[in-house]
């Protein structure tokens, strides 16, 4: 028996559009926006903030309490049909006035589109947005490392712990703009963290609770795992 | 697990698979007088005592098979995957933080260092996303290069991970013809830009060099003798039993799945999506290039090697093409926000002298705004996003690496198989840890 085989083509979902090609002489501001920008308006004008045309791409601004219902309508909406998330990402600048934002690039592969969505953040007010994870399982580790670099939280993901820096760090979040770049401690502090690390640091809590492992696990280190906590040390 | 049935004519007959491909596993032993005997399998089943009792197991970070320092924790069941965590980053360098430190110019040579064996290739999809930014056009003759050095950076990315795959399956001799074909790409690089590996070949608004003299020579040749490789490795693997019953049915994403994990290149064409960013996002004028995109139908490890392995013959035949249209004229750019002006003038005329200086020491900026330019890089869908506020270093340099995306779903592809299948799965995804961890 074979399955009947039938490839998935990316732009299937408007036939007679012209065939894509290389953008040439693109304006900085205004061109032709998506017309994802005017329908996300129109549907949510209670969590729509703006919208604007930049190098073509089309940029979309949402309230950060809104984002996962904006992005489960593009998502599901025969009309948008958003399938593929190609990033999330954050954005800090160095005027400290203005707002964290968070990023979301989005892209329909049915109808050839891309749509750069975005939630910003007061910096002065704790960072948390919601996770897009039960849209998309490639979020996972995007997510992951945007807390990792920039502290955000990202309420709904399974499993939000650091990812490129070890679970144990304590410098804070890299890619913020109060972060130096040769790290907050000094080299022989980091050294020194470096080199007290434990067997059990490198494992996480879960890990190390697998089989039979947990019978052996010191009685704090079980209290805690009982109690929810993730990371070894 | 989704299953899926593929018929593959296998080429020879080999002792150890069945008429489908599929490994037998007959334990053997040998008597003192040096027969062979038989025994039988044991039965399924697992002694009582050992039930239930799962095992973790570490691999990595420093293991060869894992392709750089990855390191998966497994637990198993027996011998069976059942959760596997990946740990990353023992190659963080803060790429992206050191990149809001430096002007436009001076980031590329990171992006050598990034996917490392892609380096011509993060070059080139830096500029066209810096030019993009800085609104400058580049000459005709510069884009054709540049279509040049992406496929040769795809033509040697996908050898070295036929020849790694090959060797964590257990067969020697791809790995040999595959490095000597890359031998010869890398000297065409050698002889172009003067380096092997960290070419820093682009600049924002053109290349670092135009081509020597001959250059297109030495490349028709590698062109007319490439495929005949290409042609060995495929005669060696595709009809090949071992290679058949180690490869089908592993780490199988639906094309659904894989849309919704974020997958893309090679490891998303295999699960049967023909998104390929030079199709369906062109740059580059590749619209202009006539090339298919190919496309799996199971999804599979198996599937994953034979689009890569069409892709190189892709790859050749664009590099044909941009050959044969191959224009005179500059490589650089003449928009004088970018393009330093030429060193006789510089050393000549006031005013030239003053402006290199400038550029140099202070570095051109761009206008206030945000770009996110795509390239189909050898592993998928490669990105650097800038975002600039006006002045001489981005407020924001962000790459989005495919493999690390596409090495995000190996938890779920492996579950359920076999420990030498997380080889052969890992393998499949084609990671370079220098991309993943940055």
């Amino acid at each position: 028996m074979t399955i009947p085989f039938s490839p998935v083509l990316p732009g299937s979902a408007s036939p007679g559009a012209a065939p894509p090609a290389t953008p040439r002489n693109l304006p900085q501001k205004g061109g032709e926006p998506n017309p994802s920008a005017a329908a996300i308006a129109a549907k949510f004008p209670a969590l729509f903030v703006r919208s604007e045309v930049i190098w073509g791409d089309t940029n979309v601004y949402v309230h950060p309490h809104g984002v996962t219902e904006v992005v489960r309508w593009l998502h599901d909406d025969p009309a948008e049909r958003y399938d593929y998330l190609s990033d999330v990402t954050a954005v800090e600048f160095r005027d400290f006035e203005q707002p964290l934002e968070v990023v979301w690039h989005l892209r329909s592969l049915p109808y050839r589109r891309f749509l750069r969505l975005k939630a910003s953040l007061d910096k002065r007010e704790p960072l948390v947005v919601d996770s897009v994870w039960p849209i998309y399982k490639g979020a996972d580790w995007l997510e992951r490392e945007c807390y990792d670099m920039f502290g955000i939280t990202f309420t709904g993901h399974p499993d939000l712990r650091r990812i490129l820096m070890w679970e144990t760090y304590r410098e804070g979040y890299p890619l913020r703009k109060d972060f130096p770049l040769r790290g907050r401690f000094s080299r022989a502090e980091q050294l020194r963290q470096a080199l007290s690390i434990t067997t059990e640091g490198r494992y996480s809590m879960e890990e190390l609770s697998v089989a039979q492992a947990f019978e052996d696990l010191p009685e704090d280190m079980r209290r805690r795992l009982a109690g929810g906590e993730r990371t070894g040390e | 697990m989704a299953t899926t049935t593929r018929t593959v004519e296998v080429a020879l007959g080999t002792a150890g698979v069945d008429s489908d491909g599929r490994a037998v596993r007959t334990p053997m032993t040998v008597t003192e007088n040096g027969q062979v005997t038989t025994l039988e399998p044991p039965a399924m089943g697992i002694a009582p005592e050992l039930e239930g009792e799962h095992l973790l197991i570490n691999i990595g970070p420093q293991h060869p098979a894992t392709h750089g320092v990855l390191r998966l924790v497994l637990e198993l069941d027996g011998e069976t995957v059942v959760r596997c965590i990946p740990h990353i980053g023992y190659l963080h360098c803060g790429f992206e933080k050191i990149g809001e430190y430096r002007q436009y110019n001076q980031v590329i040579p990171w992006t050598d260092r990034e996917d490392y064996l892609n380096s011509i290739g993060n070059n080139v999809a830096f500029s066209i996303g810096a030019e993009r930014l800085f609104g400058v056009e580049v000459p005709p003759r510069c884009t054709v290069l540049r279509v040049i050095a992406m496929e040769l950076s795809r033509i040697i990315s996908h050898l070295v991970w036929l020849g790694t795959t090959c060797i964590d399956l257990g067969a020697f001799t791809p790995f040999l013809w595959s490095f000597q074909e890359r031998e010869n790409v890398y000297n065409l690089l050698e002889s172009w830009v003067g380096a092997r590996l960290t070419t820093t070949a682009t600049r924002v608004g053109g290349m670092a060099a135009d081509i020597p003299d001959g250059w297109t020579d030495q490349l028709r040749n590698f062109i007319r003798t490439f495929p005949k490789t290409v042609d060995e490795c495929d005669r060696m693997l595709t009809k090949n039993g071992i290679w058949v019953g180690r490869t089908t049915a592993l780490g199988v994403m639906s094309a659904d799945e894989a849309i919704n994990y974020g997958l893309s290149g090679p490891m998303l064409r295999a699960s049967g999506v023909a998104y390929d960013v030079r199709k369906d996002f062109p740059y580059l004028d590749y619209e202009t290039y006539d090339f298919d995109v190919p496309v799996g139908s199971n999804g599979d490890v198996y599937d994953r090697y034979l689009v890569r392995v069409e892709e190189l013959r892709q790859s050749t035949r664009i590099l044909e093409q941009a050959l044969n249209r191959l224009p005179g004229g500059p490589v650089n750019s003449e928009d004088h926000r970018v393009i330093l002006p030429p060193k006789n003038r510089a050393m000549s005329d006031m005013e030239s002298m003053i402006h290199h200086f400038k550029q140099v020491m202070e570095g051109p900026r761009p206008p206030i705004g945000e770009v996110y330019v795509p390239v189909e890089s050898p592993k998928g869908e490669k990105g650097y996003y800038f975002v600039s506020d006006g002045t001489a270093k981005p407020v924001r340099w962000r790459i989005r690496p495919p493999s690390y995306v596409n090495l995000s779903a190996i938890s779920k592809m492996v579950e359920g198989h076999l420990l030498s299948d997380v080889i052969a799965i890992n393998a499949s995804i084609d990671i370079v840890m220098g991309e993943i961890d940055r």
